[in-house]
């Protein structure tokens, strides 16, 4: 049962995105739209042109592995922000192995930039069509993705293996 | 002042010849910490530059998933730290958020006067080493007398002048005292005349206003583009800040301006800084007169906030209180949700994307940084400057490194 | 002769030609700060104006490593971070010391995490450790002084106190139970010796 609020934003959003599948859900005052990996470019392209959602906030990944009951082992979130009327909207997308890509969004917000290759960097998700796609944060040579569930949080050894300097031959 | 760029050097052949790459950083003093900008140079004319970030990378993000709501505060000190007690307050205004908890008025009017506080030395910081990077070194020494006094502050709230690890889920680790109130009016008072002797020795100073002004200029468009919030949006002309928009703790009855301005420029930011700092004395000011009594913990039986420590050392009830708030398998259950939550970090939105797995701590605890969108805007902001103003640049952006790379 | 020699009176003082270089050298230090995290910000503090290190001889941080001979790691060093921290120890003069500042780069401190390393005196030399998250500026201070007495007490005008220091001094690369870890993982033998972990 949906109440009088929620039954009103979510009409909004189903005459901005026309025919276009996505589920909503909410918690709080927070507004989420779930749509399908292939929609995902589109749907942000509709949001940011007829929403006005021209502040991208944030995109990050969640890992499912370890939760009880999910479905899908990754989760993409967009966090969108309408800097007129202070409207926040998450949009979220599902992945799983071995499919792990997206389209980049690089051309609707130059903030997704760093923001993608960060996801990159610690979930191993690809954004496809972003034009300098490489590790942010982590060395370029490492192999795994850090933030994945199935990763130690002492690592592999990796911070360990360097040469150790003596005294006598600094 | 930036020049007009040059053409590409794929137009004009013999242009190629004379460029040069320079490495900047990762140990360089203008960066602060640590950054690298590799940059493309002709001559003294910034053609390009790229960051390369990632040298203070900590894994703050998998630390989140180990240790529990209370236990993290001590992580996020960590993370923008010149204004510890900023982070602190964004990371439990999201737990609350998510736990659902409505602070009790005294905890929220005493959390406003802190991250005033933080507010207050972290542009302390920004303004000072701006000036020091461009040669200033006296604002910078005048400056850093003042965050000695917000250190003594906090060292006399909490125990800690640094990292304070002071507030809890749904309240404080300790009530403040009369003494403090007091120290903290004090400080107030005093405040007003340092931040007008540095603003005297700067804002007409033809010799910095020179290095800051026109240079390193972000347009509105490109600072909503690219995702800039706090001070630096707000030098571009994007009249937002979550105090006014989304008011959280006490800010819905406080009187206090948004600071704007068009330029966009160095100094059009440093400007902005200066201008919040007396912001926040007046949000301080008026928060010392309202200041309610009361508890400053969360009612409600529940699990979720910790006893007062005089309760938990002279009473029984209090004791099992403190020891279900802290162990692990009687903890309370947080609703099995995502939940996204800004505040308004004197840097910019900080926010946090938690997702719960019903436990007392974050399945997924994602910080959203301010300083990583802002440094991804120095490439376009540094081209068609001279290699002096990447200093200049850097140092009104404001970036920590600890909270870019986290 | 003799006579010239008695005019000169309190004139002169005799020492040791290596004493005489130990008070010098103790008396500038000259830091290469680096510095990476919050104990930075310490660091700071403690040149600026209320702490004032200056009087203790050692305010003139240099940012070339060419320049210094007193290396203050404050913050943390992480995986990215350390062969820079190396390239740079290698590339001061010497004779040359190392103050690690905080508990981060004594020990990792709360950052037990696949990036960050575990202590900086796994791989350079440390002479001084000071506790501490971060340590107070009187706590920085009261390491150069240490320092001092350890210049002044062990010091040789040529530097030749450190080559009998040819073995690691801090704890071993890999300690016991991440080795134990990384070896679980690889399927090896724990009496495989010189075992290399790669990424």
């Amino acid at each position: 049962m949906k109440t009088d609020k929620e039954t009103n934003w979510t009409e909004k959003y189903e005459t901005i995105l026309g025919e276009v599948p996505f589920t909503t859900s909410s918690f709080r005052d927070q507004q989420r739209l779930i749509v399908a990996p292939r929609e995902l470019l589109r749907v942000l392209e509709l949001l940011k042109a007829n929403a006005g959602m021209d502040m991208l906030i944030d995109i990050t990944a969640v890992d499912y592995l370890e939760m009880e009951g999910s479905t899908d082992r990754f989760e993409v979130v967009y966090c969108l922000l309408n800097t007129e009327s202070g409207e926040r909207l998450v949009v979220l997308t599902h992945l799983n192995e071995p499919d792990l890509k997206l389209p980049s969004v690089n051309a609707l917000w130059r903030a997704a930039d760093w923001l993608e290759r960060e996801v990159y960097d610690m979930f191993g998700i690809v954004f496809e069509g972003h034009p300098n796609f490489k590790r942010l944060l982590l060395p370029q040579e490492f192999s795994s993705f850090p933030l994945r569930k199935d990763y130690p949080m002492r690592g592999r050894g990796e911070r360990h293996n360097f040469p150790v300097i003596t005294r006598a031959n600094s | 002042m930036p020049l007009e760029l040059l053409a590409p050097a794929t137009e004009d052949e013999s242009r190629r010849d004379g460029l040069w790459t320079l490495n900047f950083g990762p140990q360089h003093p203008a960066t602060h910490t640590t950054l690298r900008l590799v940059l493309q140079l002709d001559g003294e004319l910034v053609l390009d530059a790229e960051p390369d970030i990632g040298f203070l990378h900590s894994g703050f993000e998998k630390l989140a998933e180990e240790l529990d709501f209370n236990q993290y505060v001590t992580i996020v000190d960590r993370m923008n730290y010149i204004s510890p007690l900023a982070n602190e307050i964004a990371w439990h205004h999201a737990v609350e958020k998510l736990v659902g908890i409505e602070l009790t008025p005294r905890c929220r009017y005493l959390r406003t006067i802190l991250a005033e506080l933080m507010r207050i030395s972290d542009h302390l910081l920004c303004t000072g080493a701006c000036m020091l990077d461009v040669g200033g070194v006296t604002g910078f020494m005048y400056f850093f007398n003042e965050r000695e006094r917000i250190y003594e502050i906090c060292e006399k709230a909490s125990g800690q002048r640094f990292h304070t690890s002071y507030t809890r889920v749904g309240g404080m680790l300790y009530d403040v005292t009369d003494d403090w109130l007091k120290m903290v009016s004090e400080f107030i008072e005093r405040f007003a005349a340092a931040h007008k002797d540095v603003s005297r020795l700067v804002l007409k100073n033809r010799i910095f206003v020179e290095r800051a002004a026109g240079v390193g200029v972000l347009d509105r468009e490109s600072a909503i583009n690219g995702g800039a919030t706090g001070p630096v949006a707000r030098a571009s002309g994007v009249a937002r800040d979550l105090r006014r928009d989304e008011p959280y703790l006490a800010y819905d009855d406080l009187d206090f301006d948004v600071i704007c301005s068009q330029s966009g420029d160095c100094f059009a930011r440093f400007q902005v800084r200066m201008l919040e700092m007396l912001e926040s004395v007046k949000i301080v000011q008026q928060c010392l007169q309202k200041l309610p009594t009361g508890p400053i913990f969360a009612a409600g039986t529940g699990k979720e906030s910790m006893p007062d420590k005089r309760v938990v050392y002279q009473s029984i009830e209090g004791l099992i209180h403190h020891f279900e708030s802290v162990m692990p398998n009687r903890q309370m259950a947080v609703p099995r949700e995502s939940i996204y939550a800004a505040t308004e970090a004197p840097n910019g939105e900080l926010g946090f994307y938690l997702v719960s797995d019903g436990s007392f701590k974050s399945y997924r605890a994602r910080t959203r940084p301010p300083s990583l969108l802002h440094f991804a805007l120095f490439q376009q902001m540094i081209r068609g400057c001279m290699l002096s103003d990447v200093v200049a640049v850097l140092g009104s952006l404001n970036i920590i490194a600890a909270e870019l790379d986290r | 002769m003799a006579e010239k020699v008695s005019q000169l009176g309190d004139n002169i003082l005799l020492t040791k030609l290596d004493a005489a270089a130990n008070w010098a050298r103790k008396n500038s230090l000259w830091p290469m700060p680096f510095a990476t995290a919050c104990c930075g910000i310490e660091l700071m503090a403690s040149a600026a104006s209320r702490h004032d290190l200056s009087r203790f001889g050692s305010e003139v941080m240099r940012f070339s490593p060419r320049q210094c001979d007193l290396m203050i790691v404050a913050g943390r060093v992480v995986m990215k971070m350390l062969p820079v921290m190396q390239r740079i120890w290698l590339q001061m003069p010497e004779p040359k010391w190392c103050i690690s500042m905080g508990a981060c780069a004594c020990s990792g401190g709360v950052f037990d995490t696949y990036a960050v390393v575990q202590g900086v005196d796994r791989f350079i030399p440390v002479d001084i450790y000071i506790p501490g998250c971060p340590p107070r500026p009187e706590q920085l201070i009261r390491a150069v002084m240490d320092l001092q007495v350890k210049i002044q007490s062990g010091g040789t005008l040529l530097a030749s106190e450190f080559a009998s220091r040819d073995q690691p001094e801090g704890p071993a690369r890999f300690d016991a139970p991440e080795l134990y870890r990384i070896r679980v993982r690889d399927e090896l033998k724990l009496s495989d010796q010189d075992y290399n972990p790669k990424h």
